[in-house]
This record gives C-alpha cells, structure tokens and sequence, in this order.
C-alpha cells in the first residue's frame, strides 16, 4: 500500500498499538497531523506546552507497562521538549518522541523554526534518528520502539523533516529487528548467580538494597518472593518504591538523604548487600569513600553493565534482566535445602529492629497549623493506598515519598534522576488517561505546580479527575531548607511572593478549587475531593512554612552521620 | 596510564559526535581519536588514544559499548598490539639545508614526497615516539608546518576485532 511518510508514521503507531499521542502541532508536522485527523486508533492529547507532552508521556509510560508516545514540531517544539526527554532518560523511561524537522533542502540553512534537534538531544536520549528518507521511515520507528523498551529503556527520539512526511513509498511495517550492534543480556551467568546465592546463604548481616530497575522490568512480584523466602530486610529507593510493600515488616523504608534511620544503619553494617535494578546514587549512598570504610560483599544484579562497579566497588556483578535472574535465584534456593541461619538472622533483626525503634519518621503534630506529613498520612488513609501519586520536585516530594505507603510498583511516579519541577501535573494527565478507573494525586508545592500550571486546561478539555494537593508553605521549601541548615539563614530568592488564589485559579480553568487552612479540615476536604469522582480538584493545603524534611544526611557526608530532626541541630 | 581503545561502529552521520560527545560529557581524556570506514563500508574503525585509571578505563569501555551504534569495543593496549602513526612534515630545504633534510629522512626511514625549489614534504610513519624523535631532531626553525593522524592500532596475531 502506498502511503505518504505521515501517514507511515501514523501507521507505525498503530502497529504497536499506542493508544495516545501526547502532543502539539507546528508548521514542521502538519502532514503528520492531517494523517492523525483521519484515523480514530490513535488519541491525541492536546498539551497547552512540549515539555508537558514529554512529561505526560512519561507518567503515562512510568504508570504503565506501554511505551509513552510525544509529538512535538521542529525548533522550539523540540526544545520545549528537551527537559521533558533528559528527565525520562535519568529514570530510564521507555518513550518514542517524534519531532517534526525543517524540509531536507532547509537543513543547515538556518531555516525558520530550524534546531539541530538530533544533536541537542544526543546527551539525554538512549538513541536517536534523523530520518532522510521516506522509505526509512517504518524500520526507524520499528527500531525507535524496540529500543525504547529493550535492555536498560530509555527515550528514543526520531527527527523527521517536513518534505520526508509528505513524500510517498510503500508501507510495510518490519515484523522484526535485529541490529548487530544492540543486543542486551537478558540471562544473567549462571555461575555468577551460584556464587551470589552462596554468598546470600552464609551472611550474617544480609540486607536488599533496590531501585527503580525492579519497578521498570515488572519483577516486584519476584523481588518479594525472594525476599521472603530469605527474610532479610529490604530497603526501595525513591524510583523503586513499591518494588516491595511498604507495609511489610521486612521494609526497612526508604534509603539515602531523606531516608530511614533503619534503611541507612542496616545498608551500611550490612555484611552482604544485594543491589538489584540500583545505581549507588549519591543521594542513596552518601560519600562513596565513608560508605566503602565498613568492609561488606556487594551482589550488583543490573541490565546495564555500566551501572556496575561504577560508584562503588561490587564483589559480584551479574548483568541480565532483573526478573530471570530474580526467578533463577528462587529456582536456585529452591533446588537448596539450605536456609540462613536463624539464630545469625534473628540477631541481626534485633539490632535493625532496635534501630528502628529511633522512629525517625516521627513528627509533632498541630492542632494550630496543618503539617505535610499529616497530610500525606491523610491522603494515605482516605485513598486506602490505592492511589497512583504523582509529585513534583522538592520537600513534599520527599513527604509523599516517606509518608504514603507503597504497597505495589507504578503507583509512585516521581523525577527521581533529573529531580524536574513541573512533571507533577502531566505525570498524573498520563496516569490519569492510562488508569481512567483509578484514584489519581498529584502531591505538589504551590513553586512546582507554577511551572506547568497551564495544563489545568488540558484536563478540563480530556476531562481528567486529578486530585492535586498542594503543600503551600510559600517558600521553595528544600531551598530554605538548605538556606536555613548550610547557608545561615540567609533565605535568597527562596519566598515565594505574590502567589495566586490557587481556588480561585483552578475555577477560572473551570475545576474545583478548595483552600485548606486547619488541620481539622484536612480529612473532610480530602474525602470531598476523592467524592467527586468526574471533578479535578485543587486542594491548597496551607501548611507550616518552617517545617523540614527529616532525617537527613548533609551532601558529601556519609550514611549513618545523620540529622534526625530538629533537636539534633 | 595510557590505553588504546579499538572500536567498530556502524558508519552513520553523528556516530563519531556520539562518541566524542560521550567523552566530553563523562569528562574522558582523549589523546587522539581516528576514523575510517573499515573493508565493509557499512561500517567503521576508530582508535582512541585515552588516559585514565583502571576504573575510569573501564567505565570508558562500558559507555562506548552502552552507545547503540557501536559494534565492539576492545582495548588493544592490555596485550601485544602495534602502533602507527603517519605524520606529513614541511621543511624548509634549501642550500645546505636540502641535503641534510636528505640525510635525516633516509635516517628515519621517511620520504620525501614533495619537493620544490625551496621545500620538502616529508612522511613519516611509526610509533608516536619516533615521530616526536624525528621532529626533536631536526632544527625547529626549517619546520613550516606537521600534521599528525593520530594512532592507529592494531593487536598482535589472533586478537582480532571483526564482527
């Protein structure tokens, strides 16, 4: 069949069953938008902003299985598309993201609407493609999806210019790709697998250590069988929360720079550390020297050899995906009568337990003044922990992440690498559109929100029942924060003035806005919200502007030197 | 410590961007870098002469192998290999002059392959120490201009880099 390159395109997407297109269209993708206007497979969704596009894209990807799709024009579509691909690369999100480029003949000519978009975007895509051909098209995009999803995911972007969607050539959608030089380890070694479980059976101080990896390779499942079958304690980080239940005795809670007394301690004396899907991140492991001084055997299971041994030393890497290695460590134990000690074990839970009795997340609660984590604890509560959270970047980042609990994989979708305000909103417009029968919040700050605010209006048109819950204490919160702690006080450009009536704003893009001003009204205001179950709400919670994120470990300083709260200033 | 890296890499506009803005980006020295399309034009060979601890070396290797387009990636440098490097010079070569420049090639085993009345090209090929000796060698002030290729490498017997 003879089809015109946009027509291809669309084609391409059908093929591989996208469901939406997060997007916005501009002179460069004009063609591709008359061939989406004549089918009906494929849904658009009208961002009001690129960056938006790429963002909800993304939630919609993080809260799937799916590879999320973003359609965005030449120059500043493209580069309004940049923080969006760059905060996607840093989780390893998979996406396809089609940008329209200036006609082949334009190229280099300084054209209108003209940007190197491959080469800007190079540093933050797993891959990219300028097509020159209309006849490339079907095996680029063919290639862009399985590489989006394939090994470590990742966005992969294809620059298509004007002239190559307009020209025709026969379509025939490639049934397979084979590309000699990408081919992912899936089976991890045998061998180094028997070494790790031998390892694993004879520690005296065990403890699991994961990341998002086990959220993106769908083996939360496998990760919790094993788990249990050797009752160790077990830590998520940010990006790998829900990987294991949160409400499990055997969850330590999260690691790092906002994470539990518990999860730093034990990481840190363990004897033997299995890491799976998880990179020694400098917000997880601190200083890398001062976590090296305790001497300890590391399991490092990853897709991603380069992730391995690269911060910190590993005694065992096995590269493959998380899920068969996973089930070949549960095959392996189960073939083994052999079990750990149980007197070595309950011992070591002893003293993990008396760390945990620090209860670290404690806080003072406020009959005056409403407190986040109160808050987040509400939300909890009145969605049964149910719901998919989104959330922005900063100090109610960090209360969502340490006070909801997440007992599943892809209901915490957060920018954990990039750290990008702004992804709350459209983040939660992809879960919304993904999960229509879901609970869906969006945990934000009134600085976070501002930087996308004008996708209310995308939700009103896609009619999206987001529940957003904004922690406004008027301040960049983790800025004052670290002005107050590090900086004497001295608190630049960190107030936040001349706020709008988020109520009000949200009902002049036609939702429902409520301000919450008491901690009596918080649970109220909640149920109201999650009650109106076709309406966006807007709750602005005005909380106390001079609380902190606690415990913390200070930049550059070492896992167990940790400020557990305020008395400890 | 100095290392060799050999790669294969699918012949496509942006590949050597890909790789040098990989070692920009990470921070990476490179020393030199060359490039050419091997026996199968689909593809090409570069050799990268960098420095780094054996870590940094490592993680060097990884990334260049996490890129999509490349093939293989192998460090030449942590066995038997051989090194060359091709460097053209332009002297100045007259009176006295033209006869030791003469002289000073036959030395070095170079040739001379352009001549005029009043300058040589001479080409110079082997390992970078014989090159930088040649150039040590000769009076400064009868250079007119060198160009160098960069290193090109290969490994010893059978330690070969095919796909």
């Amino acid at each position: 069949m003879v089809l015109t390159g946009a027509e291809i395109v669309i084609r391409c997407l059908q093929e591989e069953k996208v469901d939406y297109v997060f997007g916005y269209p501009g002179g460069a993708v004009l063609y591709i938008y008359d061939a989406l206007f004549n089918q009906d497979k494929v849904r658009h969704v009208l961002v009001r902003h690129e960056q938006a596009a790429v963002h909800a894209a993304d939630g919609y990807a993080r809260s799937t299985e799916n590879v999320g799709v973003a359609l965005v024009t030449s120059g500043p579509g493209a580069t309004n598309a940049v923080t969006g691909i760059a905060t996607a690369y840093c989780d390893s999100i998979p996406m396809v993201i089609i940008s329209g480029q200036v006609p082949t003949a334009a190229i280099g000519q300084d054209a209108f609407q003209e940007v190197d978009t491959v080469g800007i975007t190079r540093p933050c895509v797993k891959h990219n493609f300028l097509v020159k051909d209309v006849r490339d098209i079907a095996a680029t995009m063919k290639k862009a999806f399985y590489l989006a999803k394939t090994g470590r995911p990742g966005p992969v972007l294809v620059d298509i210019p004007k002239d190559v969607s307009m020209h025709k050539c026969e379509f025939e959608y490639p049934k397979e790709v084979s590309m000699r030089s990408y081919n992912p380890v899936i089976k991890g070694h045998q061998g180094q697998i028997r070494k790790a479980v031998q390892l694993l059976l004879e520690a005296k101080r065990p403890m699991i250590y994961t990341g998002g990896g086990v959220v993106l390779a769908n083996a939360a499942e496998q990760l919790t069988k094993l788990t249990r079958m050797l009752g160790f304690p077990i830590t998520n980080t940010l990006m790998g929360l829900g990987g294991y239940p949160a409400s499990d005795r055997q969850y330590l809670g999260m690691p790092g720079m906002h994470g539990t007394y518990e999860a730093n301690m034990a990481m840190h004396y363990s004897d033997v550390l299995l890491a799976v899907g998880a990179r020694f991140d400098d917000r997880v492991i601190g200083n890398p020297d001062h976590f090296a001084e305790e001497p300890r055997k590391i399991i490092h299971v990853d897709i991603d050899p380069s992730s391995i041994s690269k911060r910190v030393k590993v005694d065992v890497p096995i590269v493959g995906d998380l899920k068969e290695v996973l089930e070949e460590m549960i095959r392996q134990l189960e073939a083994n009568a052999a079990r750990p000690n149980p007197e070595t074990l309950g011992s070591w839970w002893k003293q993990v337990d008396e760390w945990r009795s620090r209860e670290c997340m404690k806080y003072k609660n406020s009959d005056e003044i409403i407190k986040p984590q109160f808050v987040i604890q509400k939300l909890w509560e009145v969605t049964g922990g149910e719901a998919i959270v989104t959330s922005d970047v900063g100090q109610h980042q960090m209360w969502a992440s340490q006070y909801y609990r997440f007992d599943k994989p892809r209901r915490w979708l957060n920018s954990g690498g990039l750290g990008t305000m702004g992804v709350g909103l459209p983040y939660a417009m992809g879960a919304q559109l993904a999960n229509p029968d879901k609970q869906i919040a969006c945990v934000t700050g009134e600085a976070s929100i501002q930087m996308n605010i004008q996708e209310l209006s995308t939700c009103k048109q896609f009619r999206l029942p987001i529940k957003i819950c904004n922690l406004n204490n008027r301040y960049l919160g983790m800025v004052r924060q670290w002005q107050q702690l590090f900086h004497g006080e001295r608190y630049s450009e960190s107030y936040m003035d001349s706020l709008p009536d988020f109520a009000k704003l949200a009902e002049a893009y036609g939702h429902v806005g409520l301000r919450v001003e008491r901690p009596s009204d918080v649970e109220g205001a909640l149920r109201e919200a999650f009650a109106r179950k076709n309406d966006l709400v807007f709750l602005d919670f005005q909380i106390d502007q001079t609380e902190n994120v606690y415990p913390m470990v200070q930049g550059g300083k070492g896992l167990t030197e940790m400020i557990l709260s305020a008395e400890d200033l | 410590m100095r290392h060799v890296i050999s790669l294969l890499i699918e012949n496509e506009s942006g590949a050597l961007s890909r790789v040098s803005g990989l070692f920009s980006a990470r921070g990476y020295n490179i020393e030199s870098l060359t490039v050419a399309p091997t026996e199968d034009a689909s593809m090409s060979r570069m050799t990268i002469v960098t420095t780094g601890s054996d870590d940094i070396i490592e993680q060097i290797t990884k990334q260049l192998n996490k890129l999509v387009e490349v093939v293989k990636v192998v460090d030449i440098s942590e066995a038997a290999h051989i090194e060359r490097e091709l460097m053209l010079t332009k002297v100045r070569a007259t009176g006295k002059d033209r006869e030791e420049m003469k002289r000073m090639a036959e030395i070095f085993r170079a040739r001379i392959i352009d001549v005029t009345d009043t300058s040589y090209v001479i080409e110079l090929t082997g390992n970078q120490s014989k090159l930088d000796a040649f150039i040590s060698a000769i009076d400064p002030a009868l250079i007119l201009e060198t160009v160098r290729s960069g290193v090109c490498g290969v490994g010893r017997g059978d330690r070969i880099l095919k796909v």
